[in-house]
């Protein structure tokens, strides 16, 4: 009777593979299952470019939002095909596994959002908001804040900054952007994804960063503009290099990658010095092994890992950023990714001819 | 023959738990053991010092104990309020009526909520009452955490402390009315006194339970991890540390939460512990 079940069972899940998989890729290779884990701040973009991805391809992806260093870690233990991260690998982490390549997917930023009775616009500069998240600054009718905004009426309130309670990519741009702009952030408590913030209290996530801003008058914090945009929260202009406030919107996240990047696209975009440039925008990657032959993986899950950043990369995947509230990348970035795509291998040999 | 097999049957059942119950705790040893060799065992209790500056890590466990103890104890005291009338009121003055039964019930209802429920409540509800009350400026705190957890142990202290009210003999009672007592006073000076260790051990197991809760103290107690000074400061406590850091701890890290894992294991199990053995010794004759 087992028997019987399970072989019932088998024929099924072929019959199922046969049918979703049926002449994919002009009938070059089998469907394939794809799994890669980490980031979650591009988590709604690759839900819908995954889908898209499977539709055109036949291929399914599973994607884990389980955090950039976990992503990594998974990657390191090789029991993942891609690993996402909102941060790119330092030299040090370079040098200690197997030869990767980043490539980014799409671009986002994180927005310093408010909540204060009858104002719905800040301006702050780098120095400020590091002001007001070391301490320093305590009430919102600070002259520092009031020169930045002067014809807004600030309240005599205590400033009640909010931060991640969970180490996140979203604290690494943020910290990294104060670390450029003010030397006193930089000295004292510098960039990660998890920092000493020595006042203000501590919320898991985005959901959980935002929703105690909208819930707490007075409050101001940092959230990932993919959910901030979402969620209609007030959020600030921010100066940038040349002196400009500019709000948080696809263009200007854009605008920060407009400069150089480097041939392998690690590199931090904050605090650019771009023209319109929002200071605190970001690449998002996907990570993978330049050696593709590992865990006992096929060729053809390496093509598939391949065909699925290629997507990625086309401009139909890059019209779907703005729609979930992120920001296409550059020509530039797309050219590079392109180009170090080509060194992917499989038992030596380039995959892509 | 069938015997035979029930006996090898249940002899394996009996011997999985106390194996995983070694294999967690084995487990949680060797993955701590980095924390406690690189900060000492006795310095890692007492530091205070939550810091991931690189190359200067310093984590200590203080800061959780003391939340975690802070949150537990007060979530006791405020729900004595609540869970010793509800107690009173099943297990003497509407003893074995429909309407103990109904309140009973009920109370053990609550304990069915899921924690993420009471966590949203605490969230949506409690924290902006608190903070328009001008109790905290911030909303979240010891405070606003021990008070949804003092709702989620009535239960718990309630059913247990009612099962030892029932227990108190009632020719004990009945000669105390004899005497021309109140029930008030045979309250105060029988119930209390006999069923006293019993009461006082429910609220021991009751503690066991706010000890290691996570999501509820998560949303609601503020995620600083520094030690509170007041109740109505931020603070962590040991389950919330770990659910909010695990995903992205490595290295030392990841040892350092493990550790405080393995220090909530061993309080847990021996408030439990505790409990089961004056529960033995609060069984009235």
């Amino acid at each position: 009777m087992r028997k019987i079940i399970s072989s019932v069972m088998t024929l099924t899940v072929a019959f199922a593979m046969v049918a979703c998989g049926g002449n994919v890729n002009n009938g070059e290779r089998k469907a394939q299952q794809l799994s890669g884990a980490g980031a979650t701040f591009p988590l709604p973009f690759y839900n819908v470019v995954f889908e898209q991805f499977g539709q055109v391809n036949g291929d399914q992806v599973a994607y884990g939002g389980i955090g950039s260093g976990g992503g990594v870690r998974n990657l390191c233990d090789k029991i993942v095909d891609f690993a996402g991260s909102d941060a790119f690998l330092s030299d040090k982490e370079m040098a200690e596994m197997d030869s990767v390549i980043h490539v980014p997917t799409c671009m986002g930023a994180v927005v310093v959002a408010y909540n204060l009775d009858g104002v719905n616009e800040l301006k702050l500069s780098g120095e400020v908001i590091a002001s007001i998240f070391a301490g320093e600054i305590k009430m919102w009718n600070d002259e520092r804040l009031a020169a930045l905004n002067p014809s807004v009426q600030l309240p005599e309130e205590a400033i009640i900054p909010v931060y991640r309670s969970d180490g996140s990519g979203t604290t690494f741009v943020f910290t990294d952007y104060l670390a450029k702009a003010s030397p006193m952030w930089a000295s004292q408590y510098g960039a990660g994804k998890s920092v000493n913030f020595p006042t203000g209290q501590a919320a898991k996530g985005n959901p959980g960063v935002a929703t105690v801003i909208r819930q707490t008058k007075n409050a101001i914090g940092y959230v990932g503009s993919e959910y901030a945009f979402a969620q209609n929260i007030p959020y600030a202009r921010v100066e940038n290099q040349r002196g400009e406030f500019v709000l948080p919107s696809a263009a200007t996240i854009s605008a920060a990658a407009s400069g150089e990047i480097p041939a392998d696209t690690r590199c931090s975009i904050t605090h650019s010095d771009a023209a319109g440039a929002y200071p605190i925008s970001t690449f998002t990657w996907m990570i993978v092994y330049k050696e593709q032959n590992y865990s006992g993986r096929t060729k053809e899950q390496a093509a598939a890992t391949l065909d699925l950043l290629r997507y990625i990369l086309s401009d139909e995947a890059q019209r779907i950023t703005s729609e979930v509230h992120y920001a296409p990348l550059p020509a530039k970035a797309k050219e590079l990714s392109m180009q170090n795509l080509k060194a992917v291998t499989y038992d030596g040999a380039p995959i892509l001819q | 023959m069938n015997d035979k097999l029930y006996k090898i049957l249940l002899l394996a059942t009996a011997l999985a738990m106390p194996i995983v119950c070694g294999g967690v705790v084995y487990a949680l040893v060797t993955d701590a053991y980095e924390a406690f060799e690189h900060f000492g065992f006795f310095n890692f209790l007492t530091s205070s010092e939550w810091s991931y500056t690189e190359g200067a890590e310093q984590y200590g466990a203080l800061p959780f104990i003391t939340g975690t103890l802070t949150t537990t104890l007060l979530a006791l005291l405020f729900c004595i309020p609540f869970s010793l009338p509800v107690a009173l009121f099943v297990g003497e003055y509407f003893k074995d009526t429909k309407a103990a039964s109904v309140l009973g019930a009920a109370t053990d209802l609550l304990a069915g909520i899921p924690s993420i429920i009471y966590g949203l409540w605490g969230f949506y509800t409690l924290r902006p009452l608190l903070m328009a009350l001008n109790i905290s400026p911030q909303g979240s705190g010891i405070l606003t955490a021990s008070l949804v957890l003092a709702i989620m142990i009535v239960p718990y202290a309630a059913s247990l402390s009612a099962e030892f009210i029932k227990m108190v003999p009632s020719d004990l009672k009945e000669s105390a009315y004899s005497l021309g007592a109140t029930r008030a006073e045979v309250i105060r000076t029988v119930v209390f006194p006999v069923a006293g260790p019993g009461i006082f051990t429910s609220y021991i197991l009751a503690a066991g339970r706010a000890l290691g809760e996570t999501m509820t103290v998560t949303m609601l107690i503020g995620n600083t991890n520094t030690i509170p000074h007041t109740i109505t400061s931020t603070g962590n406590s040991m389950a919330s540390i770990i659910a909010n850091q695990f995903g992205e701890a490595d290295d030392l890290r990841l040892s350092s939460l493990i550790a405080i894992g393995l220090i909530l294991f061993l309080m847990t199990a021996c408030i439990n512990l505790i409990g089961k053995i004056m529960i033995k010794n609060a069984r009235i004759e």
